[in-house]
């Protein structure tokens, strides 16, 4: 592991919204083809952090690096410009255009050609959009209008425009938030063969336990926007204090375990 | 030094008509979401109303009475409005809205004109404050000065009526969440329907208040509501403190911005409109505004590049138009360049609404500036009609350039109202800017050349051109240009998540289309020979905007069908009535309330819907896995 070099580096970031403290000195690394989650109760700065990372809001102090380089502060457009994709907590597509569509508009901001007013967009990219529409198992919709799709395939779409700018390191919020739990653990098996695939980093807050345990290579938890650990799954889970400060969803996530065990 | 304290005091007078009716206006977008373009209109009425209540019957309501009575009676046809019309379209996108009060308007103006006449009324000074006093050799009329103490009352009634009563508090609830105060049982039918009778009632009584000041005349609503629609921009919608001090400083820029630039004073007021937007987008006291409600969703159809078939269809259909010189009818040829220049100004809005959810309500701004470079590049400088045909245009690009740049900062409703108040800047430049532009009197004169002078030459050049443009535009609409501001619209959070400038995306659209404009009219200087004021009035945006809506938003073809339609049908009613106005403002409140998805729209439904009952009656797997979806 220590040979894969760092993807993305967390410095002491800090945030305050008049007397709340959102993020307090968070501090984590990210490495390639790495899947790490981040957790806490409501309110605990899960998405502070997020929206920080993908410059929706700017942290008070700290810094991001990505490979090395700054990106603290920069706008959301300009952090995807070096290699950072990102699904939403709530789907965000295009409904009014075909789902192939939808994956092109993503490559043609990629390939530099936005302001291209003559091409044919039909044309531009077309067998790379299928290309990744496949690779999510989206393929035989390409041609279905986008705003049709049932939840779970948007979410699948979203993955696939997440992976139209070949990214090093993806965020994903609460990616399985709204879906069946079967449709979960396709979503997050299909992420991690990606990631491993294309050695791209993952960085993902989830509420379900079950995902979070099952797909995490890593798990940071946060608490009133502090750090309070950070390790493998299973050193998350015996952490006492996790247990103590992160007390509902742990114990459930146990009680059905143990229950699993007996049967 | 006494002259300026006059001059300041005038001002604060001014400011307090302007504050009742932007409070008005306010209140109501605040409760309802609707920006009520009417709001002009029941100011207007109010002064007429007014009028008549204190010339006619001042003997049993005396002149105070007559003025409230008149506010009274505006604010009853308001709430016949609210109930009558609006409750059906609070769940419209806000453009609907925006364009059914605005049909109101229209329809107000003409029924002013028939009951009250077409002359300017003077109305009678108010008893008790007919003189003026004396400061420093300098007179203030007294009206001024009870008008100073009224403004700061009235928004002390209404800061009371606010905080200090069930309804405000339910009011100030609504404004902050509307959902949540329907979740909590609260009959929101009479809590809107109140809001909207005591807004209008607002906008009556400053109208009503100015009948001593001024003359009542028709066109007062289209001064007024670009005034307001200033103010509330500066001073954030949804915030009476806001409306006041803005009128406050609206008022004082007109009335000092007359000393420094007396022929375009309302530069200025542009100048610091510009500069608060800048640093403050939701004006001094507004909030940001919620995510626009999503204009799509009349149609899940995505476009599609037209098919063989379809092509041969529309050159067919050019080829038949090519033709109409045969009829050897000069007039239907006029009446067909004249349609022919209209299909490229719809065509031009259509690009920068459907596709760019940019709904300007003052594009013929950029179509009036490219009448205006023509008329001065021929007339001034000279020039022929070719090079004044190329460099016209360019005078709608640098124009939609600067205020393009200002107005894509915004979105939804404030992008329409800045547009507005765009147009109506450039509007009164051409008008006030006597030197140059002839002023009212138009500049006059700018003949075709001789090769396009003919009836039939002149209208093959127009369809030509209106066929080009359309083509080009068709093909910006499908290509990566055209798919990156579609996806601004569909979802900007998501267009920033890929890399998307929007706003520069945005601001390229807005001058492509004011570029297109200012050719359409470029080539309408030379069909009339002469250019007015009215080549960039309110009237032609609205005409535009109307002609997109009647095609349809949702669809690629509709601006060219809504334009030849709109555009004969008004040519015919002009001839047929004095009225058109009122029949006019009918028919968009009509398209508005009965066919939101204009005629192409509705086509389209119709034949999908034929198609896709045709297909679940072949495929129930097909039929059944686009239910779930749904």
């Amino acid at each position: 592991m220590s040979m894969v070099p760092t993807l993305l580096s967390v410095e002491s970031l800090t945030k305050s919204y008049g007397g709340v403290h959102a993020m307090r000195g968070v501090s984590f690394e990210l490495r390639a083809g790495e899947i790490l989650a981040l957790i806490g109760p409501n309110g605990a700065g899960k998405s502070t952090c997020f929206n920080a990372l993908n410059g929706q809001i700017i942290p008070d102090s700290g810094r991001v690096r990505l490979l090395g380089e700054e990106i603290t502060g920069k706008k959301p457009r300009l952090i995807w410009r070096m290699g950072v994709g990102r699904t939403f907590q709530i789907t965000a597509t295009f409904p009014t255009m075909t789902v192939r569509e939808n994956v092109q508009v993503a490559l043609v901001s990629h390939g530099g050609e936005l302001f291209n007013v003559w091409a044919s967009t039909a044309k531009h990219a077309r067998d790379e959009a299928g290309r990744l529409l496949d690779l999510v198992g989206m393929g035989a919709y390409a041609e279905r209008p986008c705003g049709e799709l049932a939840y779970g395939d948007l979410k699948r779409l979203e993955l696939a425009i997440a992976l139209a700018n070949q990214p090093k390191l993806l965020l994903m919020d609460e990616p399985t938030a709204g879906m069946a739990p079967r449709e979960r653990v396709e979503l997050m098996r299909l992420t991690a063969r990606i990631a491993r695939e294309q050695a791209i980093g993952v960085l993902f807050t989830e509420h379900d336990m079950d995902v979070v345990f099952e797909h995490a290579d890593r798990i940071l938890v946060l608490n009133r926007g502090s750090l309070i650990a950070e390790g493998s799954p299973e050193e998350v889970r015996g952490n006492a204090q996790v247990r103590a400060i992160y007390l509902g969803e742990g114990l459930v996530y146990d009680a059905r375990h143990r229950e699993g065990a007996s049967a | 030094m006494a002259f300026y304290v006059v001059q300041f005091l005038t001002g604060l007078a001014s400011a307090a008509s302007l504050f009742l009716v932007a409070s008005g206006l306010s209140i109501i977008f605040g409760v309802t979401r609707i920006v009520n373009f009417a709001h002009g209109a029941f100011y207007m009425l109010g002064a007429y109303v007014a009028f008549t209540l204190t010339e006619r019957y001042s003997g049993a309501l005396g002149f105070w009475g007559g003025i409230v009575a008149a506010a009274l009676a505006v604010a009853v046809i308001g709430v016949l409005v609210e109930m009558l019309l609006l409750r059906r379209i609070y769940h419209a996108p806000e453009l609907f809205q925006l364009l059914a009060t605005f049909g109101l308007t229209l329809m107000v103006e003409d029924l002013v004109v028939l009951i009250w006449g077409p002359d300017d009324l003077v109305g009678r000074r108010a008893p008790g404050f007919k003189g003026a006093i004396d400061f420093f050799g300098q007179n203030i009329p007294s009206y001024d000065l009870f008008l100073i103490a009224l403004g700061p009352i009235v928004l002390g009634i209404l800061w009371l009526l606010f905080q200090r009563t069930r309804w405000g508090i339910l009011v100030r609830a609504a404004t902050q969440d509307r959902d949540m105060v329907a979740a909590l049982g609260v009959n929101q039918k009479w809590l809107f329907t109140s809001v909207f009778a005591l807004g209008v009632f607002l906008a009556a009584l400053g109208g009503a208040l100015q009948i001593p000041r001024d003359a009542v005349n028709h066109a007062m609503d289209l001064r007024i509501i670009v005034e307001v629609f200033v103010v509330v921009v500066i001073g954030g919608l949804g915030s009476i403190i806001g409306a006041f001090v803005a009128a406050v400083l609206v008022s004082e820029l007109n009335a000092f911005g007359i000393l420094i630039f007396p022929k375009i004073s309302i530069i200025l007021v542009f100048l610091v409109m510009a500069v608060v937007l800048i640093v403050r987008p939701w004006g001094l006291f507004g909030k940001p505004e919620a995510p626009a409600r999503r204009t799509p969703g009349l149609t899940v159809n995505p476009w599609r590049p037209l098919t063989t078939n379809e092509r041969f269809a529309a050159l067919a259909a050019l080829l038949v138009a090519a033709a109409l010189p045969v009829l050897n009818n000069p007039y239907l040829l006029t009446v067909g360049s004249e349609i022919a220049i209209f299909v490229i100004f719809a065509a031009s809005l259509h690009f920068l609404m459907s596709v760019g959810g940019l709904a300007s309500f003052g594009h013929a701004a950029y179509f009036g500036l490219g009448s205006y470079g023509v008329a001065l590049l021929a007339t001034k400088a000279g020039l022929p009609m070719i090079v004044c045909l190329v460099l016209g245009p360019i005078v709608g690009l640098l124009g939609a350039a600067v205020f393009g740049f200002f107005a894509v900062q915004l979105s939804g409703v404030y992008f329409a109202m800045l547009t507005l108040a765009f147009a109506q800047i450039v509007w009164s430049i051409a008008f006030q800017w006597v030197s140059v532009t002839g002023g009212d009197n138009g500049i006059l004169s700018v003949w075709p050349a001789n090769w396009a002078a003919g009836p039939a030459h002149f209208y093959w050049l127009s369809l030509g051109i209106a066929a080009l443009a359309v083509v080009i535009l068709r093909i910006i609409v499908f290509s990566p240009f055209g798919f990156a501001l579609r996806a601004t619209r569909d979802s900007p959070l998501r267009s920033e998540a890929i890399g998307i400038n929007s706003k520069r995306i945005q601001w390229t659209a807005f001058v492509i289309a004011g570029t297109v404009a200012g050719v359409a009219g470029a080539l309408f200087a030379y069909l009339k020979g002469s250019v007015f004021p009215d080549n960039m009035g309110i009237s032609l945006s609205v005409d535009a905007l109307v002609m997109v809506l009647l095609g349809g938003v949702e669809t690629v073809s509709g601006a060219v069908i809504g334009a030849i339609v709109y555009k004969a049908l008004n040519i015919w009613l002009v001839s047929q009535t004095d009225l058109s106005k009122l029949v006019l403002g009918g028919f968009v409140v009509l398209i508005v309330v009965a066919f939101p998805k204009g005629i192409v729209g509705t086509l389209e439904a119709l034949l999908h819907r034929r198609r896709k009952s045709a297909s679940s009656s072949a495929s129930p797997l097909l039929a059944s896995r686009i239910e779930s979806a749904e």
